[in-house]
């Protein structure tokens, strides 16, 4: 591989009303921006459509509580090893590290918790996934590489 | 509507199909279906996944939130028609061990 070819990125930027009927048209281009690299297979483009919904849902949630209507960002960087996604909100923020874990799936409270799976999931199905929370509004970079660079290793 | 809900019975069991993603944006009008036929005296319930393609963890949320009031009114949920990605979102979250998963609504109703 030459140093052009490793330095190829690409910018796509989504900008997006903070509602929930918004999240697929989110996922559907994330996935499509993932499709065009051919190394990427299905199963880790579902991973990543999964983890964007996740990120995607909680800046819809972060602004629903605050009643406003500012608008969610969502930039893809593509690169030739990785896919780079960042979902940019302006709601109140969040403290990751307050935020609990599940039971384990065989407690018996494990059925009383319909919320908190997000952040787990996105941890699970990203390679890298990365949250930074202000008072001003949260970043989650989530990141998945493909198998060329998980080969190459 | 961004989500179609199906609502049909079976030999006792209400069958309740969302066709569509299961997301945020779904998940009150599959919840409040839910709710409402506990709430009517159905606590037995099939969810039947198979027009669903793509389910996250407030979808998951859903089917643990109806599972709950069916369980506490005296019922039950029964899965089925869980494949591909959603089958793979359960697996990771490991919910396919509280739930019994079916084929399909014939399956699930036999029990």
């Amino acid at each position: 591989m030459s140093d052009d070819e490793a330095r190829r990125t690409a910018d796509v930027v989504l900008d997006l009303p903070a509602r929930p009927e918004f999240l697929a048209m989110a996922r559907q281009v994330v996935a499509a921006a993932a499709a065009l690299e051919p190394t990427f297979r299905d199963e880790r483009i579902e991973d990543l459509r999964l983890a964007v919904s996740e990120a995607t849902t909680n800046a819809v949630e972060a602004h629903a509580h605050l009643g406003s209507d500012e608008r969610i960002k969502i930039r893809c960087n593509l690169a030739d090893d990785r896919i780079e996604v960042q979902v940019l909100d302006q709601g109140g923020g969040f403290e990751p590290d307050e935020t609990s874990e599940p039971p384990e799936p065989t407690d018996p409270d494990r059925l009383l918790w319909e919320r908190g799976l997000g952040l787990p999931l996105m941890r699970e199905l990203a390679d890298e996934s990365e949250i930074h929370s202000t008072d001003g509004g949260t970043t989650v970079r989530l990141v998945v590489y493909t198998p060329r660079r998980s080969w190459g290793l | 509507v961004l989500v179609d809900v199906l609502v049909t019975s079976r030999d006792g069991w209400v069958v309740i199909a969302p066709v569509g993603d299961l997301d945020l944006a779904a998940a009150p009008q599959v919840r409040g279906e839910a709710v409402r036929q506990v709430t009517d005296g159905n606590s037995h319930l099939v969810l039947d996944l198979s027009g669903v393609e793509f389910v996250d963890s407030t979808g998951l949320g859903v089917v643990v939130a109806a599972a709950k009031r069916a369980r506490s009114a005296g019922g039950d949920v029964r899965l089925c028609g869980v494949s591909g990605p959603v089958a793979k979102v359960f697996e990771v979250v490991g919910l396919e061990r509280i739930f019994e998963v079916f084929d399909d609504v014939a399956a699930a109703v036999a029990g």
